[in-house]
């Protein structure tokens, strides 16, 4: 760490991961040192998918927190990410989200680079008519795009800005390799895309993410429907350090359900008395990968969610958009070899997520709640001690917070907090 | 039946009958009056009714953000809203225009319409909250004209939070 680079101003308290200051929600000093630490660290950011640009000079731009990257695929096939901006002044080579180029060339100076980032010309570089032009020392080679490392799974492609990071698979854990080849373990079609604006900083939809205790007790639409129940097999499994969480649960296996008829339950007031469908074919399904999962979460630190809601597979990338304020980003997904039936049923299933999902609705909107219920509160601390005061998952229970935990755990090793 | 004479009038003069900017209207209200309990009867049965985007329409992208294909469907949007669903009470404002027919067929007569929806929030606050327009498909059903499609193409591909009310 340079002495130029932001520092924390949050003190985080003594009880450790089970307390999370509210200041880190808030402080443009945290959002900043985040920005160096957690997503131009030494992590792996989810880029795009490889299906997204599957020709030569195929690109799609991406984000990794402030920073807007490039994917793009080169001449001989590879894939490559760059920081989207000119070595000269800095301004952005591409504004188009998705596109295909044979070169990059920045329309304010014609810049020009191959799509390997290096700098193949810069107009008037020896002058005109033999006067001016840039100085004799003025060498091309430094002055390429910044280059992330690129790494995939499956098809799913991830970028760093750290030479040191390890490479992709030995930073997520075996647990989370298992259900992304479970997911991507044949080539997908991309069925749309869309995003959420959601007026809360970015940890509190991550921690949203990771956080199976609220799943079944926020989202009462699903558990009424005994879609999703803790009363059904599946399981919470973490990464060896806490950064990657998996959460899973199969909707066959309900036993002792009525414990959502409660009192103590939202489910169990007068409103959901009854409550039903009149079409249930916006939850007809299939087993798509034979072992009955029905819900499967997964989350990569800092920046990546792999979702399967029954036929419904999704990415979704989370990108701060400064201390208060995040959007997430969903692309929607089916595979290749879907038949017209499988893709109009996944179509359909999108009634459940996204920014009218009868699932993930209220996501977005409790995340607000939570940024405006700690306003000026910067000392004061969440209380995450569901299921222990570890990262250690406690089988067969999914009401569990080890997934905060376990991304703080992370989050504290990087902002040296 | 005045809904399938008044359709053809269309086809001869490229106007937008009367009873079809009435239901233009009825629809607006309807949901701007917080009257969602109403919106599943400005549909036939089976239906099309789907929230996309701009650039997945015009990617060829087939998802969508919420999308109804029947009465029934229509019926449990409007009762997970009012019953199962959280969210912070909020009125659409409406604001429809340029309707103008771009077919017209046996019994049926497309249209294309733009709209903008002012949100305003229960402590008092407001804000454009999307923009896009209407294409739409409109069959007589006894005297009156309804949406066999109402396909809802938003302008923009980020929302602000959330979607609740149909648009």
């Amino acid at each position: 760490m340079t002495a130029s680079e932001p520092q924390p101003t949050v003190a985080w308290p003594k009880e450790g991961i089970t307390r999370i200051p509210y200041g880190l929600y808030f402080e443009p000093a945290i959002h900043e040192a985040e920005m160096q630490r957690i997503f131009r660290g030494p992590v792996w950011n989810f880029l795009g998918l490889d299906v997204e640009v599957p020709n030569p000079g195929d690109y799609r731009l991406a984000e990794i927190g402030d920073t807007s990257v490039i994917l793009v695929r080169n001449g001989t096939g590879a894939l490559r990410a760059f920081v989207n901006r000119c070595a000269h002044k800095g301004t952005q080579l591409l504004y188009e989200p998705f596109g295909s180029v044979k070169e990059l060339m920045c329309i304010y100076h014609n810049w020009l680079y191959n799509l390997d980032g290096a700098l193949q010309s810069v107009p008037f570089a020896k002058g005109l008519n033999g006067k001016g032009g840039m100085p004799g020392t003025f060498c091309h080679a430094d002055h390429g795009l910044t280059a992330l490392r690129v790494e995939t799974i499956n098809g799913l492609v991830f970028g760093t800005f750290s030479d040191r990071v390890e490479p992709l698979r030995d930073y997520f854990s075996p647990v989370f390799i298992h259900n992304t080849e479970r997911v991507a373990n044949r080539p997908f079609r991309v069925l749309g895309y869309y995003s959420q604006w959601l007026d809360s900083n970015w940890k509190l939809y991550w921690e949203n993410t990771s956080d199976p205790y609220h799943a079944t007790i926020l989202h009462g639409w699903a558990t009424k429907l005994k879609l999703n129940r803790f009363t059904m097999e599946g399981a919470i499994e973490m990464s060896a350090n806490g950064w990657h969480h998996f959460s899973w649960s199969k909707m066959a296996t309900d036993q002792g359900g009525e414990i959502y008829d409660g009192r103590e339950f939202r489910t169990g007031t007068a409103n959901y008395s009854g409550f039903g469908l009149n079409d249930p074919s916006v939850i007809e399904q299939w087993d798509d990968y034979g072992d009955g999962i029905t819900t499967a979460i997964q989350t990569a630190f800092p920046n990546f969610v792999l979702q399967q809601i029954h036929n419904t597979v999704a990415t979704r990338t989370i990108v701060p958009r400064g201390p208060l304020a995040s959007e997430l980003k969903w692309t929607i997904l089916g595979y290749a070899d879907d038949d017209e039936r499988k893709t109009a049923i996944r179509i359909k299933q999108g009634n459940l997520i996204g920014p009218s999902g009868y699932i993930s609705m209220e996501d977005g909107m409790v995340g607000a709640l939570v940024q405006r219920g700690i306003a000026g509160d910067k000392d004061k601390a969440a209380v995450i001690e569901m299921d222990g005061r570890s990262i250690e998952t406690i089988r067969g229970s999914r009401a569990s917070e080890c997934g905060v935990r376990g991304f703080y755990t992370g989050y504290r090793a990087l902002m040296g907090l | 039946m005045t809904g399938a004479a008044t359709i053809q009038l269309a086809a001869d003069h490229a106007h937008v009958p009367a009873p079809i900017t009435a239901l233009f209207a009825d629809y607006a209200h309807a949901i701007d009056g917080g009257r969602i309990e109403d919106w599943p009867d400005f549909f036939t049965d089976p239906c099309l009714y789907k929230i996309t985007t701009r650039e997945n329409v015009e990617r060829r992208l087939p998802a969508a953000i919420l999308l109804c294909d029947s009465r029934g469907m229509l019926l449990d949007r409007v009762a997970s809203v009012r019953r199962a669903n959280i969210f912070e009470p909020h009125r659409y404002r409406h604001f429809v225009s340029a309707i103008r027919v771009t077919e017209t067929g046996p019994g049926y007569i497309r249209l294309q319409s733009n709209y903008l929806i002012v949100r305003t929030m229960a402590n008092g606050t407001m804000a454009v909250f999307s923009t896009g327009e209407y294409l739409d498909k409109v069959v007589p059903v006894g005297d009156s004209p309804r949406f066999a499609e109402r396909v809802v193409v938003c302008d923009h591909s980020v929302i602000n939070n959330l979607i609740a009310l149909p648009i």
